[in-house]
């Protein structure tokens, strides 16, 4: 049997496995609590690993080990800022989150202000962030198909987008918040047991000697010594200045995108309390830091084992590493059919990770659709739960339907930035407003609008005119040429911006309502009045 | 329950000498906290863009300062993160329970 067909058949058991469970867990979908927050009954052990299987995107697991495998330690930059941005959750929004809030980011940001301004914008952004993600989820996974199930026709490739786009459609209508959460958790598992499999067979091969396999992965990789050090992707010499400016944006997005990420934020109102909340965030921090240690074996090891010229043959991008060193060691260590099955586990595995992450995706900008803008902008909160559920499933076809087309007729751009364009959005935009929030007690209605609109406008604009849209031969555009600022990642401008823009609309209007901050505070902090879990 | 749309039930726990307890433990420790894990991550990133001759240094075999800095950054989380579930245990938790079983009452 190939491994091709192998995958496929893996693949199959996966979402047949999953549609069950999420058949089973929309028995009791009834209220709109089960709907958007599974009930609010899941365990903090299982909501960390959902977490872990919402944020562990193709682009942690393939792009991550790609880019080491290519370009040596500039991998690990990535992992590091999306590991110690959980800190943040942790520290500072999760359990103040879970006791204030009830369905969706704009239920902490409008509670006390004017309801519908400062909803249309969190909807708005949380929207934006949610599809630009998205998009380049599903774009990945059309790439992804040709490289691992031998799908090369562009035909073969649309199928394939149709299909995950329907996928994922069903598990969010049918199942929501619970159904969701438990394709994370399988994802999770499946996810971490491929991961340390493969990377345990890589140090053993080394004898557990991790300086041995660096000392090969320079070697293969035909850098020396420079590959195990940062600057052969960002920020490199030749860039000069304004290339190390971009590294240090990047970090600053990715350690302060991950708190303001709607589709990570709803996760922590699927458990009863505050402190479920905490211990998910302590759970997710486990799983995701492990996750990142291994891709850093994978990584190293597939330029060791495979060869940095064998990858970026495969896949300019090097998106395929992780499977080529799985079909490698498997041989190296069981021989060639141990090879194939190895190979055709870990690109299943790939493909269950896709349909998590989109998923999540979808869930929470169709959430927020239906409960920030239809049920609370438009009719000004008199709907009932019924309606409201009806409005969201509704909503997620739509946004189905957007994905499919968008990533259809995307498949030939480079949409690698869309990524960080979401990461820089989020923290440029949504950090600031969740933390002026939850404790700046002079914050009001006119600083909430201005910090969203003003962190995702100066985000967008930036990268408009960044090298990534235009001007670089990798740019979407290539051929136009209006990159006037050399700065890939927006953040370094726009987070600053998100934050002043805050600061500036708050003071700038005299409203502000003490009470209802007495009210936020207390509530966030001690649990009073927070919204309890469903029981059936 | 009626004390979630009552404002001034809120305003008075907020005066509350036990609040302000609570509400200064949590804030001195988390902001700090923050700001120096923040300062910490920079560091590395900022080196990473232009101290590579430092980061390239080996310590032992291939495995260099860039390495062991960024396991470092995994090990600082970790520790970070365990210290900040005890703290709350232990020095948040009751209080925040105490308050909330306090307020629950009275509503009664």
């Amino acid at each position: 049997m190939s491994h091709e067909t192998l995958s496929t058949i893996l693949f199959l058991v996966f979402v047949a496995g999953t549609l069950a469970i999420t058949f089973w867990a929309s028995r009791n979908n009834k209220s709109a609590t089960d709907y958007y927050a599974g009930g609010r009954s899941f365990s903090g052990a299982q909501n960390g690993l959902a977490i872990g299987g919402d944020y562990m995107s193709a682009a942690s697991f393939l792009g991550i080990a790609g880019i080491i495998a290519l370009s040596g330690y500039d991998g690990f930059l990535y992992s590091i800022g999306f590991l110690v941005a959980w800190l943040v959750a942790l520290l500072l929004v999760a359990e103040l989150m879970r006791n204030s809030g009830k369905f969706t980011m704009a239920d902490v940001l409008a509670f006390r202000m004017s309801p519908r301004p400062v909803r249309t914008a969190a909807g708005v952004s949380t929207i934006t962030v949610s599809i630009f993600y998205l998009l380049a989820q599903m774009v990945g996974a059309g790439a992804l198909v040709g490289l691992l199930l031998g799908i090369k026709s562009d035909a073969g490739k649309m199928w394939t987008i149709v299909a995950v786009g329907l996928l994922m459609v069903i598990y969010v209508v049918i199942g929501g918040m619970k159904g969701t959460t438990w394709v994370q958790i399988v994802k999770a598992v499946m996810l971490m047991t491929g991961a340390a499999l493969v990377t345990l067979l890589v140090l053993g091969k080394y004898g557990f000697n991790l300086s041995g396999l660096l000392g090969d992965a320079a070697q293969q990789s035909g850098k020396g010594d420079s590959f195990l050090i940062p600057g052969l992707k960002y920020g490199t010499e030749a860039q000069g200045i304004w290339g190390k400016i971009d590294l240090i944006s990047l970090g600053l997005a990715l350690v302060l995108g991950t708190a303001g990420l709607p589709h990570i934020l709803i996760r922590f109102y699927t458990v009863p309390t505050a402190r479920d909340a905490r211990k998910s965030v302590l759970w997710g921090i486990g799983i995701i830091g492990v996750f990142y240690l291994l891709t850093l074996v994978l990584g190293f090891g597939a330029a060791a084992l495979v060869g940095t010229k064998t990858i970026s043959d495969s896949n300019k991008a090097g998106n395929t590493a992780a499977p080529l060193l799985a079909e490698k060691i498997g041989a190296d260590i069981f021989g060639d059919v141990g090879g194939t099955v190895l190979l055709a586990v870990i690109a299943a595995v790939a493909f269950a990770t896709i349909l998590a992450v989109v998923a999540g995706l979808t869930l929470a900008s169709s959430s927020s659709f239906a409960h920030d803008l239809y049920a609370h902008v438009f009719k000004r909160g008199q709907v009932t739960d019924k309606e409201e559920i009806l409005v969201a499933r509704i909503a997620a076809f739509v946004i189905g339907a957007v994905a499919i087309i968008l990533g259809i007729r995307a498949q030939a751009l480079n949409v690698a930035f869309l990524v960080a364009l979401a990461f820089a959005i989020a923290a440029s935009g949504n950090l600031p407003a969740i933390l002026y929030s939850l404790f700046w007690k002079r914050f009001n209605t006119a600083g909430a609008v201005s910090a969203i609109y003003g962190g995702l406008v100066s985000a967008l604009v930036l990268v408009i005119f960044s090298p990534a849209v235009s001007g670089a031969p990798t740019a979407m555009f290539p051929d136009a040429d209006f990159d006037l600022i050399p700065l890939s990642n927006p953040g370094i401008f726009s987070i600053p911006i998100g934050f002043l823009c805050g600061y500036l609309g708050t003071i700038l209007s005299k409203e502000y309502n003490a009470a209802k901050y007495a009210e936020i505070e207390v509530r966030s902090l001690t649990g009073i009045g927070s919204e309890k879990a469903t029981s059936h | 329950m009626t004390v979630q749309h009552d404002s001034s039930v809120y305003e008075r726990i907020q005066a509350s000498e036990q609040f302000q307890e609570l509400r200064r433990r949590y804030r001195s420790w988390a902001f700090p906290m923050t700001i120096a894990f923040l300062a910490w991550y920079l560091l590395y990133v900022v080196l990473s863009g232009f101290a590579r001759g430092f980061m390239g240094t080996k310590l032992f075999g291939n495995i260099n300062v860039a390495l062991v800095f960024g396991v470092l950054q995994f090990v600082s989380t970790f520790l970070i993160a365990w210290l900040y579930s005890r703290k709350a245990a232990a020095n948040l938790d009751p209080l925040a329970d105490e308050l909330r079983n306090e307020a629950e009452e009275t509503v009664k």
